[in-house]
């Protein structure tokens, strides 16, 4: 029986600037920082609330895990954002959405109501798609 | 942005700019009746809506703003003295019972924890990697 997830993973364009962002401006917490080639990091952040689950922010270009065609295609569809990779969870959108929009957060989407409860929607700084939800007592999960 | 939001918007923002100042002024001394007061709300309102926005009280949130701090002081080997001081702490028998508290460890266990992983993810830094993920990076390495 499968019980948890506990890691997935996000292609980022690069790992410095996507650990600024995630730590300094979504206010994440940095879980694992080893380095597994010159110029590239196994990765991992989680949500203030929420650490025994990791999101490894997973470099395209370093560390050599594609070759350079498809780390090109790749880094291509991300920065166009094509991915959207999850659902935050806040517990009150608005004042999540004021203080990250403060930091400098892109929104693509301003808080609005939906059937599930109050949804916003923003971009990391690579380019992948993110909404933020707070939602309602029926739909809280 | 419509006229629906707005006003929570301005409602939210004197809570956002509270968080705000304890996350830029953790390590000074913040009395949190001023920061009610300054923010325009009696100090039980508050709380009340600080809690609501951010799932924790002012106070349980300042301290866990220093607790996340130290931690990262730590990292860089600093002393659990100075690291408490740093961080705003006043006194280290207190910072030490908040720290285990939350860590289920001391700041002098936590240190011991943190060379230990130094070591290991020098040694073998594909120990600490999901499988999924290491075949990859093994791969083409």
């Amino acid at each position: 029986m499968i019980t948890r997830l506990t890691h997935a993973s996000v292609y980022v364009l690069d790992q410095e600037s996507a650990h600024d962002f995630y730590v300094n401006k979504l206010g994440f917490t940095e879980k694992m920082k080893v380095p597994i080639s010159d110029d590239a990091f196994w990765l991992t952040v989680s949500p203030k609330d929420q650490q025994d689950f990791e999101l490894t922010l997973m470099p395209i270009n370093k560390g050599g895990m594609f070759n350079s065609e498809v780390a090109k295609n790749l880094s291509d569809l991300v920065r166009k954002g094509t991915f959207g990779i999850g659902v935050f969870e806040c517990m009150d959108v608005y004042a999540t959405y004021q203080e990250l929009k403060g930091k400098g957060v892109e929104f693509t989407k301003e808080p609005k109501e939906q059937f599930y409860g109050i949804e916003a929607m923003f971009k990391d700084d690579s380019g992948n798609w993110f909404s933020l939800t707070q939602y309602n007592e029926e739909h809280k999960i | 942005m419509s006229e629906d939001i707005h006003p929570k918007m301005y409602r939210y923002k004197r809570i956002v700019d509270a968080k705000l100042y304890i996350d830029e002024n953790f390590h000074e001394k913040i009395d949190l009746g001023i920061m009610s007061a300054q923010a325009n709300f009696s100090k039980f309102h508050f709380a009340r809506l600080f809690k609501k926005s951010f799932g924790k009280t002012p106070h349980q949130y300042l301290i866990d703003v220093r607790l996340a701090a130290a931690k990262k002081s730590l990292k860089q080997y600093k002393l659990v003295q100075k690291v408490c001081f740093d961080v705003g702490f006043e006194s280290v028998p207190s910072f030490i019972s908040l720290f285990k508290k939350k860590e289920k460890m001391t700041p002098n266990q936590y240190l011991k924890m943190l060379r230990q992983n130094e070591i290991d993810k020098a040694n073998t830094p594909f120990s600490f990697i999901p499988g999924c993920f290491s075949q990859n990076f093994q791969k083409h390495n």
